[in-house]
């Protein structure tokens, strides 16, 4: 019974993985860019929504929706201040600048909201859920987390399969030039990708926050770094390798932490990510690149 | 023009028969893609000093052939011999100890580094010292960098490249960077130089140049070359023996003069030619 | 005669590197002397060096050989712990402190290596940035694992545990030299500045010669071109190995002049952000660029510092400062004109017939 329990609460941490992985492999897929700063547009999600609900006492519903519309914005100014000016440079000048924003945001949020944790009451007040007489106890937030994690995984399959928009975010991660010509809006795109990428870490921010209630400045560095590699994990740039790799992340981490070692559970998440690229060099849903010759 | 390498030099090549000396002997050579067949069967001997071209439309599997050849890729029928031995199981570095040096159709150079140091990298298996005697430039680290800068210097001067020793590759024109990649090449020494569309972006009178050039490479190191090229009077006018290629499979085989009165070929390449 | 100058002028940029790096040593050990260094600036020095050390040595992974780490840390941090283990076990054997230093820092050095190998043989098959992600696993792996990790000392030898520090079972007057999350305790703080200098120089002898020699060479011929490098007979695996190896050593070097500067240090300062933090360094002061990791190295590290004053916002205007530099060095139309201004300064200085035709 402890092994369902576990793993119901890997999957639900995973559905917060998968969430931020989302917005790292778009992102990837079609700036080629890895933004390290989208971790902490987590932690800014959290906190607007912490400001919402505990300081202005405004409803749960509304408070998500604040943080979504918020975390969007920021999406898209950090993406026309920092990123857009180097679209042409070497990835390695975006990476820094992304871990320069990525400091920004921290030092922001430290200057407005101090570095004191402040403890986050979960939006997610209902009844814990008790199966097989009381055995099985899932917790509000768990069930919330995976409701939305597949709602949003759905969502975004439609929109990228289906839609206009998503069928010119399929076309500028494959070819940039080639979509240019075929006069797609490739800026426009990018930064629908941004925007649809920040909204979703206000998502996971809010997720995140109601499971762990503690909220610091740096609390999206980690499942930042985590979310980024669930998403190499599945083949960076891969959309269902994205949310395979936050699932499975997140049981292997609720479990290895159950079972193995719990000071050890980052160690065991990041060997299993380590042998999964030594089998397959390319992530698990990762495309195969081979350089003509 | 005439500042050429100190090697010894015949002057006159010595009549061959490219069936009794072959520095190249392929047959049967194949690969396959996933099911797509890119080259099949394809035989072909070269003799230890014979220029010889490859030809065929776009896509017909001659850079696939190249690749072969260097164990780019590996093949998956055939055999390659390279002076009696077989290199299967070799990898693209023991091949080119072997004595098989290559150009690219795409420019591939160092282009951060110097025209030197291009040459330098050529030589890195002639002139040798390990890593610690580099660190601590001990003796041997003199002589062989003295070495190796003068030989560079030497080939360099094949192509009246010299004065360009301390550009940056990279900055070169590009019918310098093609010419330079030939030098890199010949810099590990090879027995067989495979030159791969060599006179791809350049001028009429660069091409007469490269074409008097390629002469003189093999007649002073004695060597074979083997070109792939669409520009026909470069094919015609010094390749020794031609190979046809299309689909994959070679068509025809023989002197130029055979080639060019060869109506399978004027119907698969050349015949294409004059459309244009 | 232009051959001459030409070559010449590699020599000269190595001998200015060294050059500013003896200047600065010199400048630091005359204020120290009349006492005008403040003692936070002198607190630093030792952090500066080894910083300096990190960075050069990871420009040798970035820039010379071209691919990404975001693990450099964990080399620093396996150093650190190995250094400081072996100068507590050897302080009754060897009395002398810096020739002490030195053994430990060697042993860092070593087993940093030793790491670098059973890391880089996979990682290396990776490309770009699944390399990276390799390396920053590695690096959480390694701060995780010395997290569990119990050392002792006594007149046994040394003992080793995963659970606690009790389990070690120490002597009578036996020491714990590493207490898991607590980290290495107890150091007795042997580092200097001259060592620190050392290290930088002889750090700065193995990179520059490195790069100026066949071995080197062929490092940057896998970072410009792989499958051209291969094809003219250079073993891309074993290059690859070296150059991380070689890089992988010093950090440790570094880590092991760092931990013996304080009395504990703990596994999480070797994280992801020093990684990150030694990467900007490296970045900043120009990819491939020594003499730059060095500045920037120095003054990265001491400008938080000198930002003080503005207190609270130092940190934000760190980040800013961070991306405008970014920007203003990477943008297209930006770069273009400076380019046309160094341009138009250049034609001026060189108005020279002769050299018009060369190319």
């Amino acid at each position: 019974m402890d092994f369902i329990a576990y793993l119901i609460s890997g999957i639900s941490l995973g559905s917060v993985y998968a969430i931020i992985a989302l917005g790292y492999t778009m992102v990837y897929g079609i700036a080629k860019m890895l933004n390290f700063a989208h971790g902490d547009v987590i932690m800014i999600g959290g906190y607007v929504s912490f400001v919402a609900t505990a300081n202005l006492d405004l409803p749960p519903a509304v408070s998500i929706m604040i943080a979504v519309a918020v975390c969007t914005t920021l999406g898209i100014v950090i993406e026309k201040l920092a990123y857009k000016p180097l679209r042409a440079a070497p990835s390695l000048a975006v990476l820094i600048t992304a871990i320069g924003v990525s400091y920004f945001l921290q030092n922001a949020a430290l200057l407005i909201w101090s570095s004191n944790p402040k403890s986050y009451t979960s939006l997610f007040k209902f009844e814990p859920l008790k199966l097989l007489d009381g055995e099985l106890t899932i917790a509000s937030v768990t069930i919330v987390t995976v409701i939305t994690g597949v709602i949003v995984m759905t969502t975004l399959s439609l929109i990228i399969n289906k839609t206009k928009i998503g069928k010119a975010m399929r076309a500028v991660s494959e070819d940039k030039d080639a979509a240019q010509l075929m006069g797609i809006g490739v800026n426009k795109t990018i930064t629908i990708t941004f925007a649809i990428g920040s909204g979703l870490a206000a998502i996971a921010g809010v997720l995140l926050a109601s499971a762990y209630p503690i909220l610091t400045p740096t609390m999206g560095a980690m499942p930042g770094i985590k979310a980024f590699t669930a998403a190499v994990f599945g083949g960076i740039g891969s959309i269902p390798g994205a949310m395979l790799g936050g699932i499975l992340l997140g049981v292997i981490e609720i479990l290895g932490r159950a079972y193995i070692s719990t000071q050890l559970s980052d160690a065991i998440v990041f060997s299993v990510l380590i042998i999964v690229l030594l089998v397959k060099p390319t992530g698990l849903l990762g495309k195969k690149i081979s350089e003509k010759v | 023009m005439e500042k050429m390498v100190p090697v010894p030099s015949r002057g006159i090549i010595p009549e061959r028969d490219v069936n009794s000396s072959p520095i190249l002997e392929v047959s049967h050579l194949g690969i396959t893609f996933g099911g797509l067949v890119a080259v099949d069967d394809f035989n072909i001997v070269i003799g230890k000093t014979e220029i010889a071209g490859l030809i065929g439309p776009n896509g017909a599997g001659k850079t696939t052939v190249f690749n072969l050849l260097t164990k780019v890729y590996q093949q998956t029928k055939g055999a390659i011999l390279l002076d009696g031995l077989d290199t299967k199981g070799m990898n693209t570095v023991q091949v080119n100890q072997t004595g098989i040096a290559r150009t690219f159709q795409n420019i591939r150079l160092f282009s951060s580094l110097s025209v030197e140091d291009n040459v330098k990298i050529g030589l890195h298996n002639q002139y040798k010292y390990d890593t610690l005697s580099g660190i601590l430039r001990l003796p041997n680290y003199w002589k062989a960098e003295k070495q190796s800068k003068e030989k560079a210097r030497e080939l360099l001067s094949i192509f009246n490249m010299e004065h360009m020793a301390k550009y940056k590759a990279g900055s070169l024109p590009y019918g310098a960077q093609r010419r330079l990649e030939i030098v890199r090449a010949l810099a590990t020494n090879p027995k067989l130089l495979l030159l791969d569309e060599p006179a791809a972006g350049m001028n009429p009178r660069e091409t007469e140049e490269l074409m008097e050039n390629i002469r003189k490479i093999r007649d002073t190191f004695q060597i074979a070359v083997l070109l792939i090229e669409h520009d026909m009077s470069l094919v015609m006018g010094i390749c020794e023996g031609i190979a046809v290629l299309n689909y994959g499979k070679i068509i025809a085989k023989g002197t130029p003069e055979e080639i060019q009165s060869n109506p399978e070929v004027i119907e698969a390449y050349l015949g294409k030619q004059k459309e244009d | 005669m232009k051959k001459v100058k030409k070559l010449r002028k590699s020599t000269r940029s190595s001998l200015i590197t060294y050059g500013l790096v003896i200047l600065f040593f010199v400048i630091v050990q005359v204020m120290m002397i009349t006492g005008n260094l403040s003692s936070s600036l002198r607190g630093q020095l030792v952090p500066i060096a080894a910083y300096i050390v990190m960075a050069v040595s990871l420009n040798l992974t970035v820039g010379i050989l071209g691919e990404l780490s975001l693990g450099h840390a964990g080399f620093m941090s396996i150093g650190a712990f190995a250094g400081v283990i072996v100068s507590t076990s050897l302080e009754n054997q060897i009395a002398n402190a810096p020739l002490r230093l030195a053994v430990s820092m060697l042993v860092g050095g070593i087993l940093a290596a030793v790491v670098g190998v059973i890391v880089g043989v996979p990682a290396l098959r990776l490309r770009g940035d699944y390399l990276a992600i390799v390396t920053l696993a590695f690096g959480e792996i390694i701060k995780n694992v010395i997290n569990i990790l119990y050392v002792g000392y006594d007149s046994s030898g040394l003992s080793l545990s995963l659970k606690s520090a009790n389990a070690l079972g120490l002597e009578e007057g036996g020491k714990v030299v590493l207490n898991g999350p607590m980290g290495a305790v107890g150091i007795s703080r042997i580092s200097t500045v001259t060592a620190g200098f050392v290290l930088i120089i002889v750090t700065l002898f193995i990179v520059l010669n490195l790069m100026h020699s066949r071995s080197g060479r062929a490092i940057m011929a896998v970072r410009d071109n792989r499958i051209a490098a291969e094809s003219v007979g250079i073993s891309i695996t074993k290059y690859k190995l070296m150059a991380f190896v070689i890089s992988a050593a010093l950090a440790g070097l570094a880590g092991s002049l760092y931990a013996l500067n304080f009395s504990t240090v703990v596994a999480k300062k070797f994280d992801f952000n020093t990684s990150i933090l030694v990467l900007v360094f490296v970045v900043l002061g120009g990819i491939g660029n020594i003499r730059g990791s060095i500045i920037a190295a120095a003054v990265l590290t001491v400008l938080p510092e000198l930002l003080r004053q503005f207190n609270d916002y130092r940190m934000l205007l760190y980040a800013i400062i961070l991306i405008l530099v970014m920007i203003a060095t990477n943008n297209e139309k930006i770069k273009n004109l400076i380019n046309r201004v160094t341009l138009m300064l250049d034609l001026k200085t060189k108005n020279d017939p002769k050299k018009g035709g060369a190319a």
